[in-house]
This record gives C-alpha cells, structure tokens and sequence, in this order.
C-alpha cells in the first residue's frame, strides 16, 4: 500500500488541505480527491494536452507531475476560467462564437493553454499561437477554430493586462 | 496506467537526498520536473520504491552567464532558458537547440539535468553536452566530481552517473563571439524528439578557414555522436557550399543509423547528410538552392 501525504494548495482561490497518495498524478488527483473533474485525462503519457492546469501561473501537463509536488501551489483548472460572477469566461465566449470544439474532450486543456498564453503573452501572434498548441491534441474539430477563438480573445486579455498595470 | 506503487520524500538538501539514495541503495530515483521519469512510470517501465524529489533543493536553478561560459543549473528548464535573454548571445547554440524541445506544457517543467540523466539518444540536450564537451558537475557521497560531456553521455539512456550521485549544475565552454555554428533538426510533428539533427560550430582564423570543427549529430546511433570524419573534412577549409556538400555526403556515408520502427537506416543517413550540409550552409549564412521544405 502507498502511503499518504498530506498537501495544502490553492486551487481557482480556494485553499485545500489534503491527503494525498503518494503515487497519486496530479490530474487524478484534482479529479478524484477534489472532484475537479472538467481536467480531462487523455493519454496519461503526457503527449496529448488534455489534462493541461496551471501550476503558479504556468501551463503544465497535470499527468507528468505527482500530487505532493503540487504542495503549496497556486493552480487555476478549467473550472477557475469562468467570470467571478459564474458567466463564461473571454477565451470560452471566443471558442463558443467559433465553434471551436465538438466532443469537447481536449477543449479544458486547450483553454487552459491558451489562458496561460494570453496571460504571459497577450500579443502573441498566429504563429505562435500554433506553436504553443503543438502540445494539446484535438482529433475532431481542427485547429483552424480554435485559433480564431484565441485570437478573437487576446483583446480581452489585452484590456485585463492594461488594467493590471495601471493597479 | 497507474503509478506502480511508490514512497515519495521532499528532501531540504541536496546531503539528505544523497543520504536517500545511498539507503535505498538503488530502488529510489530522483524526479525534478518528472517530465521523462513520470511517462516510464505510468508505462511500468520503472518501479522505484521511493521518489526523492529534489525539485525545490535551493540554488540548484541558476543560470549563470561567466567569462568562462554558461553554467546551467541542473534544476533550470527548458523556459528558464528560453526567458533568459543573454544566453542567445553567450550561447547562441544552446539557445537554438533548445528551442526544439518538446511542448509549450513541458518546456514549463522539464529540467536540463533531467534531460542528462535520463538519456533520451534522440533528446537535444545530452546532444549539446556531447558536441560541446561540456563538464557534468555531480555530487555524491564522497563529494563533487566533474566528468566531461564525452565521456558521461554512454549511450542510450546510459551515462556515467552512479546511482547514488546527484548532478548538479552543466558547464558550457566559453563561446568565442565570432565563433560560426548551426543547428538543424527534423521531426514529423513539432516537438516531438528528433528524426535525426546536427550541430554544428567552428572558429575561423585569420584566413577564414575552419579551426576547432565539431560536428555532433542525433540519430545515428544509441547516442549523440561528433562524426570526427567530417570535422577533419572541415578543418583547414574555407566554407562554401561545395564543401558543404562534401559533408553532407561524408556525413551520409559515415553514418551508420540502424533501420527502426521510425525510419529506414538509408532515409536516416541521407537526413544526417543533409541536417549537416544545412547547418553548415547556415553557419556560413550559404543560401543552398534546395527546394522548398
């Protein structure tokens, strides 16, 4: 039997103190012990993207990283992208005008990516764009969309970085 | 699949992880950013009994820039180095081969002292490490030893750290400002490991001719390999795109890649040939006149 280990974080603004097993993923762990199921895992090999969270501001693949690393993080899931008011969120309002998904399976991971992109980079062009999607798999909607919808978002983030700033 | 079933430490220094390793006596590993270690583990390709995660041990993320060249941290990643703004200048190499690694996600969490440990023969770094010769420093019981790129990177996956040894930090060579160099890579889809690739560096002396060549290529063998043929090839010579392709072919002949899952040994060889006639036409800014890629 693996042991236990207990881990305090914060995830989307709320703290958890929490026992972990220690050959627990962090994707797993989200899912199953805080019940955050909208972090899907795809291939947990780390080549697909899907279960993609942020972990003290940056995009990381939540398979390739044990639960206790993540003691005392700051993480943002899908679940934290919506408005304080529950409304979608810039980025999900872009992918829903574009119809950037169909099963939906890999969009929290693309999401996810595409927040901490837009965070760090708010001017970050197509190109780039597509380069920072090379590691998030999707299989039925194409990537043509998708890219609309991040573009279309980066305004928002652009407004939300002027704001910052002038804080 | 499933973590096979582990015990995991946190250790506060690097004495008290290498007190771990040595009382596990080989069925503990180290896991930094886990980026090659976590997909072994959900394969079951590993079953260590503990994992000492030495991710947040002090110090050990520095980049230092030095009169003497570039000192990585061996708990800096791929991003630590991308954001790094002086390393395209101290080492313009590095930072171009760098760039080929992996996703945006594990960019984020990949470690340059991972990445040597673990071996990868198709992987960028412990190319770097072999081509540039650069000093390993490692940290075990009896202390800190250095042990040159040649001679640590042993094959696939294989290297000259002993199990209860730590590496601590990679030394680059200082890097001449005028020095020449290139970097060319191929794989079938953007950050995956490499299909095959070449580095490429020289100095020139006051003729302009080739001083000091060293030609490292991925995907020849177990390992990262510097093809001694072609560098004797370059040195003395001014580069043009003649003897560019005089390499390319020399690189193509030399060049004993094995058939694989991916690719025919031949279709390998004349990828070699041609990442090293590419590199070379970029270190000399050569416009070669091939076709479209």
């Amino acid at each position: 039997m693996s042991k236990k280990i207990d881990i305090s974080l914060t995830v989307n603004g709320e703290r958890y103190v929490h026992a972990a097993d220690t050959r627990t993923t962090f994707a797993d762990f989200l899912r199953n012990d805080l019940r955050l199921t909208g972090t899907h895992i795809g291939c947990e090999q780390g080549v697909c993207g899907a279960c993609t969270v942020l972990v003290d501001g940056e995009a990381v693949r939540s398979c390739l990283m044990l639960a206790p690393q993540a003691d005392g993080a700051s993480v943002v899931t899908i679940e934290g992208l919506c408005e304080p008011d529950g409304e979608l969120g810039v980025l999900q309002r872009a992918f829903r005008k574009h119809h950037a998904l169909q099963c939906g399976f890999c969009t929290p991971g693309i999401l996810t990516t595409a927040h901490a992109l837009l965070t760090q980079e708010p001017d970050a062009d197509e190109d780039r764009i597509r380069d920072v999607l090379s590691g998030n798999i999707c299989r039925c909607t194409g990537y043509i969309t998708i890219v609309q919808a991040i573009l279309e978002a980066r305004e928002g983030y652009r407004e939300r970085s002027r704001s910052t700033a002038m804080k | 699949m499933k973590l096979p079933d582990l015990d995991y430490i946190r250790p506060q220094t690097l004495t008290e992880a290498i007190d771990v390793l040595v009382a596990y006596d080989g069925e503990a590993k180290l896991i930094a950013g886990g980026q090659s270690l976590m997909p072994m583990l959900a394969f079951r390709l590993l079953s260590p009994k503990i994992l000492i995660d030495i991710s947040r041990l002090p110090g050990l993320d520095q980049i230092e820039v030095t009169p003497g060249g570039v000192r990585l941290g061996a708990l800096a990643t791929w991003r630590d180095i991308e954001r790094h703004a002086e390393l395209k200048i101290a080492h313009p190499l590095l930072a171009a081969a760098i760039s080929h690694i992996a996703h945006y996600q594990i960019r984020n969490r990949g470690t340059v002292g991972g990445s040597l440990a673990h071996c990868d023969p198709a992987s960028e770094f412990p190319a770097l490490v072999t081509t540039c010769n650069a000093d390993v420093v490692i940290v075990g019981l009896e202390g800190e030893r250095i042990v040159k790129g040649a001679e640590f990177v042993l094959g696939a996956m294989t290297t000259g750290l002993a199990p209860d040894e730590i590496i601590t930090q990679i030394r680059f060579p200082a890097w001449p400002k005028a020095r020449r160099w290139g970097f060319e890579e191929f794989a079938r889809r953007r950050g995956d490991f490499a299909m095959a690739a070449a580095a490429v560096f020289y100095d020139l002396d006051s003729a302009h001719r080739v001083v000091n060549p060293h030609i490292g290529v991925i995907g020849e063998a177990d390992r990262a390999i510097r093809l001694k043929q072609v560098e004797d090839l370059l040195a003395g010579q001014e580069v043009d795109r003649q003897l560019a392709a005089k390499a390319r072919t020399m690189g193509e002949q030399t060049a004993q890649p094995s058939d694989d899952i991916h690719a025919p040994a031949n279709y390998r060889k004349a990828l070699i040939g041609v990442l090293i006639e590419r590199a070379l036409a970029a270190s000399a800014g050569i416009q070669l006149s091939t076709v479209a890629t």
